[in-house]
């Protein structure tokens, strides 16, 4: 028996209550999502607990990647007629601000777990054997371009200088200030090569003079140009755009 | 009749919907999901392949760098969630129970239905086109995480960047899925608006049944 006298409780009783309930929960699901747009400002750069979330998930990437790369793999390769023209500028200046370098004087030096650190001359550089290819640059922000690069097979160039090839990462310095590095898995692929032809011709100022690295296994930023000395180590020398929050493996 | 009508207020029976893997993995997939979407958006907006971008009021992640960080991190929570539900769903008879049978006169029946606003809401039983829709998400969702790996990987999954017509057909195939399921999301969130009380059930798995 219940201590409450029996009232007849029909429909109308209870609908304002269940029409409340259900406003309650879409306003808790609207909730969640205003939660979501909470998120929007981590951006990588205040270091609070999200960011450092996203933060470890890169390095997590950078270690899934490692594992994926097939060192024996190669990027797709593409006839001439398909090179795209006019071939893109992009750098984190405008094209007006592109350094400007003496061929004759400039010198890529070497230095790191080396043994040898004789610094090289275009003309060096020239005389060591070449290899061309025409491949698919893809930059970060989603574009992609086919260009043709021409110039020395890196592992040949870490090779002549004695580089240490069990290192982790090969670091590059260039002459605007841009830095970048890569793993030593992917220096050695056979297509990672320091291009010092565009084309038919010696690479153009806006797309890298005297030198740039050319890695079809890796997004564009991961290809340095112009660049002034390059490292082995073994201690992470981060990048201009990995050091933001780019990706730093950022293998294709 | 009026007595067991009462009854029934007083102690409603309540029956269940959504079984709680589906509930679950349903709420995870809607943090994963607008995680990817926003910050895709973002990721587009650097490089649009059309001629629109984004607001950025839209968007995750802040700049380039910030949206790729939480698109190259949710996709794992998008996928591991996803691959739960898909076992959950093949082994414990989610799929077949819930979406089949689906033939394309049930669809056209339902469809016109629907249109003619005549279509009515059977509390944990699809119909045809809401079976549909479904199915094609999923598909969707399948396609858009298959299209991102190849965008993600070119060279190491080549054949499946191939597969898809190369790297810039891959980003059209991968943006046409994001369509699909934000397609599907706008449809989703209007038919709960229109009929609230499919929500409660999606986050305590019961509803009362219909007298």
């Amino acid at each position: 028996m219940s201590l409450w006298p029996r009232k007849r409780v029909t429909l109308a009783d209870v609908q304002p209550d269940l029409v409340r309930l259900e406003r309650r929960m879409i306003l808790r699901s609207g909730l969640s999502l205003g939660a979501l747009t909470l998120l929007t400002g981590c951006d990588l750069s205040d270091g609070d607990a999200v960011d450092k979330v996203l933060w470890a998930m890169s390095r997590w990437n950078d270690k899934v990647q490692a594992a994926l790369f097939d060192p024996g793999r190669l990027a797709p390769t593409y006839a001439e007629s398909d090179i795209t023209k006019p071939f893109r500028f992009n750098a984190f200046y405008d094209i007006d601000e592109v350094p400007v370098i003496d061929g004759v004087a400039w010198k890529l030096e070497v230095s790191g777990l080396v043994t040898d650190k004789s610094p090289w001359t275009l003309e060096r550089l020239r005389a060591l054997p070449q290899q061309s290819q025409i491949t698919r640059h893809i930059c970060v922000e989603g574009w992609s371009a086919i260009g043709q690069w021409s110039g020395v097979p890196f592992r040949t160039l870490l090779e002549h200088a004695g580089a240490d090839l069990r290192a982790r990462y090969v670091g590059f310095k260039c002459a605007d200030g841009y830095y970048s590095s890569i793993d030593m898995a992917t220096a050695l692929h056979p297509q990672t090569i320091l291009a010092l032809d565009f084309g038919k011709d010696p690479l153009p100022p806006e797309f890298g003079f005297p030198v740039k690295l050319r890695v079809p296994t890796k997004l564009g930023f991961k290809n340095p140009k112009h660049i002034a000395a390059m490292f082995v180590t073994n201690d992470y020398p981060g990048g201009y755009w990995e050091d933001q929050g780019y990706n730093w493996f950022s293998g294709s | 009749m009026a007595i067991a009508s009462m009854d029934r207020m007083q102690h409603p029976r309540r029956i269940k919907i959504h079984p709680l893997p589906v509930r679950v993995t349903h709420w995870i997939n809607a943090f994963a999901m607008g995680c990817m979407i926003m910050s895709g958006w973002q990721i587009y907006d650097a490089s649009p392949l059309f001629p629109f971008t984004f607001p950025h009021l839209m968007t995750l992640g802040g700049w380039l760098g910030g949206a790729i960080a939480w698109h190259l991190a949710a996709m794992w929570l998008l996928v591991a969630n996803g691959l739960v539900y898909g076992l959950y769903g093949f082994t414990s008879g989610h799929f077949r129970r819930n979406f089949l049978p689906l033939s394309p006169s049930a669809v056209r029946a339902d469809l016109m239905a629907a249109l003619a606003f005549r279509l009515p809401h059977r509390l944990g039983r699809y119909n045809a086109v809401q079976r549909l829709l479904y199915v094609l998400v999923l598909l969707a969702g399948v396609l858009a995480v298959s299209s991102g790996l190849a965008l993600w990987k070119p060279v190491q999954l080549r054949f499946l960047s191939l597969f898809f017509g190369g790297f810039e057909v891959t980003r059209r195939v991968h943006f046409a899925a994001m369509a699909g399921i934000v397609g599907f999301i706008a449809i989703h969130l209007a038919l709960v608006l229109l009929v609230p009380k499919t929500l409660p059930p999606m986050i305590t798995g019961r509803a009362k049944e219909e007298a």
